[in-house]
C-alpha cells in the first residue's frame, strides 16, 4: 500500500517535471538550443501568480492566466533580445549567453522582490481523496491531471494544426521550412513563447505542491527537467512526459527504498544506464548525419 | 569554424584590454591599504560628518555575508539590522562607527577576497561572515592578521576553533553571538528527555550538506542516546531535493514517530508543516533557533505552526522594549519585513562591540591590532544585555554563554514553556 | 578538410606563435604580480585572487582540451576538481606532521591528478560512446554523483591509522585525530600551503602538456575529426584512444587544480563543486575562445577579477556581471562589430602579412 502511495507521489512531482521538461524539449527540437533560463522562467511564473493572489487578490484561474501571459511574454522578449541575434553564432555561444539571461533573471528578481522566501498561498484544494487504505492528496491529483490535459492539447496542437505542422517542418530542416514559405522566426518565437506559458502552469502546480517561493526556486526543478528531457530523448515530446514521469517516480522510489542521502546519485546513475543501453534517450529518434 | 576564429579573437583582444585595466585596478587600492590596516584611518575621519570630530574618529567595522544567491535571505537581514544598530549608536553620539559589508554568496572563497576587499577599506574591527563555512574559512586570518571578529550567525566550531574535531585551538579573537551548532543539539535532546509528555518516538528530518543542520543532528543523537531516547527514523534532504518531504513524512509516520525534530532553517521547515498537514500526520514538531522566523514568512498559513516547539533565543513578538523599538525601527528600514534571528543576533553583535569599545577606552586612531587586544579582554571579562538574552557572556574560546529558551507557538505567537 | 590541408604548410608559425603567447603572458604577469606584491603595491583584495584564479586557469586550459579541441562539450569538470581537492586534502592532512609544505603542495596535487584521472578513465569509458548533447548530459551527471558521493564520505585518521564510512558517520577517534573528510562539512582545518609561485608553475605544466598533446599528431586527428567526424572517419582516422587521452588529461588537470585550490583554503565543503562551478569554467573556455589557450588564460582572469571589480556596485553586482556575460557574447557574434573589429585588426597588423591573421586563427580552430 505504502508502495502505491510512494507511487503516486512519484507522478505527482514526475508531472511537474514533465511540463517542464516540455519546454527544454519543443525549444530544442527547434531552435536547437539549450535554454539554461528555462527554470528561471518558472521562478517569474511563480511569483507574479503569488502577487496576483496576494496582492491583487485575483482568484486561482486569472492569476494562473496573468502568469502564462507574463511568461510568455518573457520568454519571447528573451528570445528576441539574446537568442536571435545568435542564429548563427556556434551553439556554445548561445548556451552561455542563455545562462548569462539566468543570472540576469535571478538576481533581477532578487533586487525586485528581494531574497526572502514567500509562501505560495494554498488556492488549489487541500485535503486528500481516501481510497480504503489510500490517501491520495487532491493536489497530487491535479498535477496529474494537468500534465496529462497539457500533453493531450499539445500533441493536438503540433498535429492538427497549422502552426503545429510548421513548427514540425522547422525541427526536421529549417532550410527547407523557409523555401515552404514558412517564417522559421515566427515558428521560433511561437516555440518560446509555448514552452514559457508551459514554464508559468508548471511554476503554479510546482508552487501549490511546494509553496516556497525565491529568487533560486527555478534553478534544482530546471536541472532535473532538463535531465528529465534528454533521458526521454530530447527533441521529443512523449519523450519529455516519459521522461519526467520517470524521473519523478525514481526518484521517490530512490528515497523510499534506498538513501534519501543517495536518492540523487541514484537518479543519475540510471540516467546514465538509460543513455548506454539507448544513447538517444528513451524516445529519442537516431539522426543520421550527413556527410 | 571560422566564426570560432574570428570570435575567438575578438574576445581574446577585448578581453586583453580589459586585463590590463583590471591590473591597474588591482592597484589602485593598495595605495591607502598599507596605511589603513596598520594605522589609524585619518582620512576617513575627515570625510565624516561634524558629529565624528567630537568623538575623535570613526571606528571601521567590516562584515561580510551572503547579499546574493540562495543563502542571501540571511546576509540581507545581518546587513539591514547592523547597519541599523551602527545608525543608532552613532545618533547617540559617543563614539562613531562606519559599516561596511561585503557580498561573499555563502562561498568560502568569496569570503576570503571579501576579506580582502574589507582589509583594503581598512577594517578595524569585523562581523566575521554570517554563514559557517565562509566563516571557518577566513577566521585563521583574523587571527593571522589581530583583527577582532565576532560573528552573529556563524555557527559551526569550524568558525572559533583550529581544530573542530577536537574543539581545541580557538583563534581567540574569533567570538559568536549564536549558539554553537552542539550546544543546541544537546539542548534540545535534553529538553525532549526531560519532557516525555510530548512524546517518546523521536524522527529527525535534516539537512545533510548543511554545516549548521547536521552538526546540530550529530550532537543531537549522540546525546539523545544517552539520554535513552529512541530515534527511530532519520530523514534527509539536501539543496537539489529540498522541495518534496513526502517519502520522509510517510517514514517517520509509518515508524510511529510522535515527535519530527528539524534541526533546519525555516523554509523547508514551512514546506515540511504543510505537506505534513495535506497528508493528515500531526505529531509534534520541534525546531532550533533556525525555525524562527516561520511565523512571519510572508503568506504563510501561520495555523500550520500551531503547537510548534522550539528553542530560540529569540523572538520579534517579545513585549519588552528592546525587541519592540528594534522590530519596528528594522521594519522601518526595509520596508515591512519582520526581523528574524539573524538580524536580532548581528544588531546585538554591533551593541557588543559597542559596549567592550567604551569600556575599554578604544578610540579610532588605535590600530585593528591594538582594537583586538583591548576588545578581547572585555569580550571575556563583560556581561552583556541584549536582544537575544541577558547576561550573556562569553568564554575565552570565543563560544558564548546564553541559554535557549523553549517556546511553543500559540495562537500564531511564541509563548514561552516552562522549564 | 581542404582548410586543414591549406593550414599545414602555415602550421609551424602559427603553432609556435601560439604557444609563445601564451608562455609569455603568464611569466610576465608572474613577474609583474610578485613586483607588485613584494613592494607592498598589491591590495589584499588581489592577492587572495592570486592563487585560486591560477587554479581556474589550469582546470579551464584542461577544460578546453576537452570543448575546444575534442570538441565535447563537458558539463562536469567541476567534479574532477572536486576529487582531486579533497585527495589532495587528505594526503597533505595525512602527511602534515611528516612532510614540509612545499614538497607536500606537490604531492598532494599529483596524487589529485592521479585519482581524478583515474576517474576520468572510468567515466570516459561510457562517455565518449555518446556524442553531442547527450555527452554533456552525462557529464553532468557525473558531477552530481560524484558530488553526492563525497558529501556521504567520511574518513578520519587518528593514532590508529584510517577510518572510513559512508553515509552515516561512524568514526570514531581518538581525542588528537582528525576529521579529514567529513561528510557535507567536508574539511576543515587545512593547513593552507597553496602559493602562488606553485599555481603559476602548474599552469605553465598544463600548458606544456596541452600543447604537446595539441600538435601531435593524435592531436591533429582529434581536430580534423572534431570539424568533420565522418569525413575524418571515412579516411581512415581513429581517434578513440587519443580522445580518451584528452579526456583522461583534462580530468587529470582539474584534479591537480582541485588540490591546489583545497588547499588554499582552511575548509572547502563539497557543494562548492556543483553544477554552477561546471558551468563557471565552461564560460571561461567559451569566452575566451574554443581551442585557444591564451583566450582561455586571459578570459578567466577577466571574469574572476569581474565580480571582484564590481563590489562597489554592491546588490547591482551579478545583475551587472550577467548583463556584461550577455553582451560580451552578442558583441562578439556581431557581424557589424566584427567587420568593424576586422578592419581594426588590418589596419593594426599593417605591414604584417594579411595571411598572418588567418594562420593564428587556425590554432583557434
Amino acid at each position: 500500500m505504502q508502495f502505491i502511495s510512494y507511487l503516486i507521489n512519484g507522478l505527482g512531482l514526475g508531472s511537474v517535471y514533465a511540463i517542464i521538461a516540455l519546454g527544454y524539449t519543443m525549444v530544442y527540437g527547434i531552435a536547437k538550443m539549450l535554454n539554461f533560463a528555462h527554470g528561471d522562467v518558472i521562478m517569474i511564473g511563480a511569483y507574479i501568480a503569488f502577487f496576483a493572489i496576494m496582492n491583487f487578490g485575483l482568484p486561482l484561474i486569472p492569476a494562473v492566466l496573468l502568469a502564462i501571459l507574463a511568461c510568455t511574454v518573457l520568454g519571447v522578449v528573451i528570445e528576441r533580445l539574446a537568442y536571435k541575434p545568435l542564429r548563427q553564432a556556434p551553439s556554445l555561444a548561445v548556451l552561455i549567453t542563455a545562462i548569462g539571461v539566468s543570472y540576469f533573471l535571478q538576481n533581477g528578481a532578487q533586487l525586485l522582490w528581494s531574497s526572502s522566501t514567500k509562501v505560495f498561498p494554498a488556492v488549489l484544494p487541500s485535503g486528500s481523496l481516501q481510497i480504503g487504505d489510500l490517501s491520495v492528496s487532491w493536489l497530487t491529483l491535479i498535477t496529474i491531471i494537468v500534465c496529462v490535459l497539457v500533453m493531450a492539447v499539445l500533441t493536438l496542437f503540433i498535429s492538427r494544426t497549422k502552426t503545429g505542422r510548421a513548427m514540425r517542418a522547422c525541427s526536421e530542416d529549417k532550410g527547407a521550412a523557409t523555401l515552404m514559405g514558412i517564417n522559421v522566426n515566427f515558428i521560433i518565437s511561437v516555440t518560446f513563447a509555448i514552452g514559457s506559458g508551459l514554464a508559468a502552469i508548471a511554476s503554479v502546480l510546482l508552487c501549490s505542491t511546494y509553496p516556497s517561493v525565491y529568487p533560486t526556486l527555478g534553478s534544482m526543478p530546471g536541472i532535473k527537467a532538463f535531465t528529465a528531457a534528454v533521458f526521454g530523448g530530447i527533441g521529443s515530446i512523449p519523450g519529455a512526459f516519459l521522461g519526467g514521469l520517470l524521473l519523478g517516480i525514481i526518484e521517490i522510489l530512490a528515497k523510499a527504498y534506498i538513501s534519501t542521502q543517495l536518492s540523487d546519485a541514484i537518479v543519475f546513475a540510471v540516467l546514465i544506464i538509460v543513455l548506454l543501453i539507448k544513447p538517444t534517450g528513451l524516445l529519442g529518434r537516431k539522426l543520421s548525419e550527413k556527410v | 569554424m571560422k566564426n570560432q576564429n574570428f570570435m575567438s579573437k575578438a574576445v581574446a583582444a577585448m578581453m586583453a584590454a580589459a586585463m590590463g585595466a583590471s591590473l591597474v585596478a588591482c592597484a589602485a587600492p593598495a595605495a591607502s591599504a598599507p596605511a589603513a590596516s596598520s594605522e589609524p584611518a585619518v582620512e576617513a575621519q575627515a570625510e565624516e560628518s561634524g558629529s565624528s570630530e567630537a568623538a575623535g574618529g570613526v571606528i571601521k567595522i567590516g562584515g561580510s555575508g551572503p547579499l546574493t544567491g540562495g543563502a542571501a535571505v540571511y546576509g540581507n537581514a545581518v546587513k539591514a539590522a547592523a547597519e541599523l544598530a551602527v545608525a543608532e549608536i552613532n545618533a547617540k553620539g559617543g563614539q562613531q562607527y562606519e559599516l561596511h559589508f561585503e557580498d561573499d554568496a555563502h562561498d568560502p572563497e568569496k569570503a576570503v577576497s571579501a576579506y580582502g576587499a574589507l582589509k583594503d577599506w581598512g577594517m578595524q574591527v569585523s562581523l566575521a561572515t554570517v554563514t559557517s563555512a565562509p566563516g571557518a574559512a577566513v577566521a585563521p586570518m583574523y587571527q593571522e592578521d589581530h583583527i577582532f571578529a565576532i560573528t552573529p550567525s556563524g555557527s559551526s566550531l569550524a568558525v572559533i576553533y583550529q581544530d573542530p574535531d577536537n574543539a581545541t585551538g580557538a583563534y581567540g579573537n574569533v567570538f559568536q553571538m549564536c549558539f554553537t551548532d552542539p550546544n543546541q543539539g544537546v539542548a534540545s535532546a535534553d529538553y525532549l528527555a526531560a519532557h516525555t509528555d510530548l512524546g517518546s518516538k523521536v524522527a529527525v528530518i535534516y539537512k545533510n550538506d548543511d554545516n549548521y543542520s547536521s552538526g546540530i543532528f550529530t550532537k543531537f543523537k549522540a546525546e539523545a542516546e544517552e539520554k535513552g531516547l529512541e530515534i527511530v527514523y532519520e530523514g534527509t534532504f539536501d539543496d537539489s531535493n529540498a522541495s518534496d518531504f513526502s517519502v520522509q513524512l510517510t517514514k517517520a509516520q509509518s515508524e510511529g514517530a510522535d515527535i519530527v525534530y528539524l534541526p533546519i532553517y525555516y523554509d523547508p521547515a514551512s514546506l515540511i508543516l504543510t505537506q505534513a498537514s495535506q497528508m493528515g500526520y500531526a505529531p509534534t514538531f520541534f525546531g532550533v533557533d533556525g525555525m524562527d522566523g516561520i511565523l512571519t514568512l510572508e503568506g504563510f498559513d501561520t495555523s500550520l505552526a500551531e503547537g510548534v516547539y522550539l528553542l530560540t533565543p529569540f523572538s520579534a513578538d517579545a513585549t519588552d522594549d528592546l525587541t519592540v523599538n528594534f522590530v519596528k525601527n528594522y521594519q522601518d528600514k526595509v520596508g515591512g519585513e519582520i526581523p528574524n534571528q539573524f538580524a536580532a543576533d548581528a544588531y546585538d553583535c554591533v551593541y557588543a562591540i559597542a559596549q567592550a569599545v567604551d569600556a575599554a577606552g578604544v578610540t579610532a586612531d588605535m590600530s585593528a591590532s591594538e582594537i583586538c587586544d583591548a576588545i578581547t579582554a572585555q569580550f571575556t571579562s563583560m556581561t552583556f544585555n541584549g536582544l537575544t538574552g541577558e547576561n550573556v557572556t562569553w568564554a575565552e574560546t570565543g563560544e558564548v554563554s546564553k541559554s535557549p529558551k523553549a517556546v511553543v507557538i500559540k495562537d500564531g505567537a511564541y509563548v514561552g514553556v516552562e522549564d | 578538410m581542404t582548410k586543414d590541408k591549406k593550414g599545414l604548410s602555415a602550421l609551424f608559425s602559427a603553432k609556435y606563435r601560439g604557444r609563445t603567447a601564451s608562455y609569455t603572458l603568464v611569466i610576465l604577469a608572474y613577474i609583474i604580480l610578485e613586483v607588485m606584491r613584494a613592494s607592498g603595491n598589491l591590495s589584499s583584495l588581489f592577492t587572495s585572487l592570486l592563487v585560486p584564479v591560477t587554479c581556474y586557469i589550469v582546470a579551464a586550459i584542461g577544460l578546453n582540451l576537452n570543448v575546444g579541441i575534442s570538441g565535447e562539450l563537458n558539463l562536469g569538470q567541476a567534479g574532477f576538481m572536486s576529487i582531486g581537492a579533497f585527495t589532495g586534502i587528505c594526503v597533505s592532512g595525512r602527511l602534515a606532521a611528516s612532510v614540509p609544505a612545499v614538497p607536500r603542495l606537490i604531492l598532494a596535487m599529483i596524487a589529485g591528478a592521479l585519482l581524478a584521472s583515474l576517474f576520468g578513465f572510468i567515466i570516459g569509458v561510457p562517455v565518449l560512446k555518446l556524442q553531442g548533447d547527450y555527452l554533456a548530459i552525462v557529464t553532468l551527471a557525473f558531477g552530481q554523483i560524484i558530488k553526492s558521493l563525497i558529501t556521504n564520505m567520511y574518513l578520519g585518521f587518528d593514532e590508529n591509522g584510517f577510518q572510513f564510512s559512508f553515509v552515516e558517520n561512524t568514526c570514531k577517534l581518538v581525542p588528537g585525530g582528525k576529521m579529514l573528510l567529513n561528510g557535507p562539512m567536508g574539511a576543515t582545518g587545512t593547513q593552507r600551503i597553496a602559493t602562488f609561485t606553485v599555481g603559476v608553475i602548474l599552469v605553465l605544466v598544463a600548458l606544456v602538456i596541452v600543447y604537446n598533446l595539441m600538435y601531435s599528431k593524435s592531436g591533429r586527428a582529434i581536430m580534423a575529426a572534431r570539424d568533420n567526424r565522418i569525413a575524418a572517419e571515412l579516411i581512415g582516422i581513429n581517434i578513440s584512444a587519443t580522445k580518451m587521452l584528452a579526456f583522461v588529461v583534462s580530468a587529470g588537470l582539474a584534479g591537480a587544480a582541485g588540490a591546489m585550490y583545497g588547499l588554499n583554503y582552511s575548509t572547502l565543503v563539497p557543494n562548492k563543486y556543483d553544477f554552477n562551478t561546471s558551468i563557471l569554467i565552461l564560460v571561461y573556455v567559451v569566452l575566451g575562445g574554443l581551442g585557444n589557450m591564451t583566450g582561455t588564460i586571459i578570459s578567466t582572469v577577466v571574469l574572476v577579477l569581474l565580480p571582484e571589480l564590481l563590489r562597489s556596485l554592491q546588490d547591482y553586482r551579478m545583475l551587472i556581471y550577467a548583463i556584461v556575460l550577455i553582451v560580451i557574447m552578442l558583441l562578439t557574434n556581431n557581424e557589424w562589430v566584427r567587420t568593424r573589429i576586422k578592419l581594426l585588426q588590418k589596419s593594426l597588423s599593417g605591414g604584417r602579412k594579411a595571411s598572418a591573421g588567418k594562420e593564428d586563427g587556425k590554432e583557434a580552430a
